[in-house]
């Protein structure tokens, strides 16, 4: 207050004296703004330098969708980089894209990881990336096991059908073609997905085709050992004894094809396969689930006529049984006998005779190489032999049947021989076709010409005669019948009922029958007394009748 | 010419808040004793103030244009846009009448402010008597254009205030406009803390 009073009370002329006060702040503090700006200036560098990630550079065949600066990395959808710049190569193949990753995401520059566009695809098997139609393409990520650093990666034209560490399980299928498989076609298990194709390839010879497909956890444990894989697309259908039977995995198989897994019924390794074992992919779920076939063997049968009809993979039966097919039908030529004989190969699984084959097996026993021709041989001797069968009676188609054929004739079995040689009989056709030209030739023996003019000449004889039998026979004929003709009209009068003929036979009857009895008295009589016969008619007859003595006169009367 | 006599050569000086006009003291802890405010002939440590208040504001501008000011996003898209990638978006889009005013709000304001500033503070440094009046029209100028930097933050609080139709269309403010909005402010400050009063100081002095 003093202070104010001072100030508001100048002296004359004089103006009035500032109030001193100490100020609080010893010294100016402006110098710590820019001093704070500095700090956050470098935190802010240092925190740009420290979170910078790798630069990596990844190749494309194409920049579809990619933009410098905008198209950004994600591994499970969280961005971990961003695409910096893009150039064509020098040789204008491909694109080359830089990356700048995340510090955090440091693992991803190492070998094995793999980058792929995510773009809208639509496919047999589904549609994918379709949230990249609004937001664009963005370049999918998958690490690697590697910790080897690594800058230059070329990327994947396709998603990978499985990322890392997913859990499950890869195995490899072997098949002779692909079919309508294809990268991403479903693999079923009891018809639930269970997994993909994931990758296919020629095998390195080309004779066929190894594909690699995942099985998702936990369901992989569903392969086992002896599990069976067979080709599930398209429709089956079969016509059995209880009606048509259509049989598909599900719709999609029918159009972008799948594959499906079970285990064989019966006893069998229930063991989970272990990671990247080889199975065989079937073409049927009735084939893949057959017991296993062994070991082929090749057999060669030489027929001696046309096998018109016989085409490879034609069945072979064995008793009705089919234990193979036919793999090749060729044309000889013997120079012996100037014939053509035509060999069939065949390949035979003689497992698929199961405890018949298991039990000759231990009849004949020996090694296994050895076995089967010994064991072809004694079929052999007891009659076996191979025909050319019509499977068809209107395609003509033929199969081959190995039946005993007990009036075979004995052929010489070379067990030894590589291939085994089955003898073979002539078909049942043939055999009919046989008979019937033999039946022709003997019809063909007949001489036809002379039976011909013989008859001719008999003919005319019997003309002849019978002439000679109208003129001559016939009136004589005539007048012996009219006197056979008045024979028996006098006949008929003499067996007339009122003739003397007939009462006579009547009362010669009557007599007769009066005989008869007293004779048939007699015999009782002495029936009863045959000491009669010596002794004559006893005394003691017994008085006590008087009745019987009609009857002793009777007996008396013959 | 001559030129009229200062405050300070009469020996006086005034209260800048109620003009009281006061004994010219160098005592830098004088009150006026009308009102209480500080009292100093010049605004003390005037230069000094405003070149650390200026270097701060130089600095911040770096990380204001490097660092993304907003991001648009869309369904179709995302953007993040500096200042710079801003303008030549809105340059491209076809609004080149736009670009050229948020380009001169926030490039060349920022920057003219720098380089008048700076040229201020190092004539006064150096006291160099020349063109004073015309060092005093810029000081006016810089004081007068220096609010309008905010431009760029003022679009973008607004627009991320108004467009916010959830996955249609998004804007949102990057940590770029903070940096922006920084160095706005210290330059207005450094403006204020330089006292224009130096300009003709420095010249009589010598």
């Amino acid at each position: 207050m003093s202070d104010t009073n001072t100030g508001s009370t100048p002296p004359d002329d004089d103006l009035p004296q500032p109030v001193v006060r100490k100020s609080k702040l010893g010294f100016s503090l402006i110098w710590l703004v820019p001093i704070v700006a500095a700090l956050v200036g470098i935190s802010l560098l240092v925190n740009h330098v420290m979170s910078a990630g790798p630069q990596i550079k990844v190749s494309f065949l194409t920049a579809e969708g990619i933009e410098a600066g905008k198209t950004q990395v994600k591994y499970k959808n969280v961005v971990i980089g961003k695409v910096t710049t893009m150039r064509l190569s020098k040789d204008r193949t491909h694109i080359t894209v830089m990356i700048d990753l995340d510090k955090e995401a440091r693992a991803f520059a190492t070998k094995g990881t793999r980058y792929w566009v995510v773009r809208p695809r639509i496919g047999a098997s589904g549609v994918s990336g379709i949230d990249t139609l609004l937001s664009g393409a963005f370049i999918g990520a998958d690490a690697g096991n590697s910790d080897e650093e690594q800058s230059d990666f070329t990327g994947l034209e396709t998603p990978p059908a499985v990322t890392h560490g997913a859990p499950g399980r890869r195995f490899v299928l072997h098949a002779g073609d692909l079919g309508s498989l294809d990268i991403g076609s479903p693999v079923y298990y009891r018809r639930i997905q269970v997994g993909r194709i994931v990758s296919y390839e020629l095998d390195k010879d080309g004779k066929g085709v190894s594909l690699q497909l995942f099985i998702d956890g936990p369901n992989d444990r569903f392969v086992s050992k002896d599990s069976r894989f067979w080709n599930a697309s398209g429709v089956d259908v079969s016509l059995g004894a209880d009606g048509l039977k259509m049989n598909t995995q599900s719709l999609a198989t029918v159009i972008a094809g799948g594959v499906a897994f079970q285990d064989p019924p019966g006893p069998h390794e229930a063991v989970p396969a272990p990671e990247m074992a080889e199975f065989t992919l079937f073409n049927d779920q009735t084939t893949a689930l057959a017991p296993p076939d062994g070991k082929p063997r090749y057999i060669r049968m030489r027929f001696e006529h046309s096998l018109r009809g016989l085409a490879t993979d034609a069945p072979v039966e064995f008793l009705g049984v089919k234990v193979g097919r036919v793999v090749s039908v060729n044309l000889d030529y013997d120079p012996s006998t100037q014939s053509f004989p035509v060999v069939v190969g065949a390949l035979v699984y003689p497992q698929r005779l199961g405890q018949a084959h298991e039990k000759l097996a231990k009849a004949v026993g020996g090694d296994d190489d050895t076995l089967f021709p010994r064991i072809m041989s004694g079929l052999v001797a007891r009659g076996l032999r191979a025909q050319a069968r019509t499977g068809n009676l209107l395609t003509g188609q033929l199969y081959i049947a190995l039946d005993f054929d007990p009036k075979a004739k004995k052929v010489s079995f070379d067990a030894q021989a590589k291939p085994v040689e089955i003898p073979t009989t002539p078909g049942d056709f043939d055999h009919l076709q046989e008979q019937i030209s033999s039946i022709v030739d003997k019809v063909e023996k007949i001489p036809f010409d002379s039976i011909g003019r013989n008859l001719d000449g008999s003919l005319k004889e019997l003309h002849g005669t019978l002439k000679q039998v109208n003129g001559d026979l016939l009136p004589e004929a005539k007048k012996t019948l009219q006197g056979v003709n008045q024979t028996v009209g006098t006949a008929n009068d003499a067996l007339s009922e009122n003739s003397p003929l007939q009462q006579n036979i009547a009362n010669t009857l009557e007599e007769l029958q009066r005989t008869v009895r007293s004779v048939r008295a007699f015999t009782d009589y002495l029936g009863r007394h045959p000491e009669a016969l010596l002794r004559g008619r006893g005394a003691d007859a017994p008085p006590k009748i008087a009745t019987p003595s009609t009857k002793q006169g009777k007996e008396e009367q013959p | 010419m001559s030129t009229p006599p200062r405050a300070i050569d009469l020996g006086m000086m005034a209260c800048h808040v109620c003009r009281q006009v006061t004994a010219y003291t160098e005592d830098r802890h004088a009150h006026c004793p009308r009102c209480g405010n500080t009292l100093h002939a010049r605004k003390h440590a005037s230069v000094s103030r405003a070149w650390a208040l200026l270097v701060a504001a130089a600095i911040f501008y770096i990380p204001a244009n490097v660092f993304p000011i907003m991001r648009t996003q869309s369904i179709s898209s995302k953007d993040d846009n500096t200042i710079l990638s801003g303008i030549l978006e809105l340059w491209r889009a076809g609004s080149p009448g736009l670009a050229v005013i948020v380009f001169t709000a926030s490039i060349i304001v920022p920057v003219l402010k720098f380089l008048i500033m700076g040229f201020l503070l190092v004539t006064v440094q150096r006291s160099s008597g020349m063109v004073a009046r015309q060092r005093a029209r810029l000081y006016r100028f810089v004081e007068l254009v220096g609010y309008w930097s905010m431009l760029d933050v003022f679009v973008v609080a607004i627009l991320s205030a108004l467009v916010h139709f959830k996955i249609l269309s998004r804007v949102e403010p990057l940590p770029g406009v903070v940096y922006f909005g920084i160095v706005v402010v210290l330059t207005m400050l450094s403006a204020m803390s330089f006292d224009p009063r130096l300009i003709w100081d420095n010249r009589k002095s010598q």
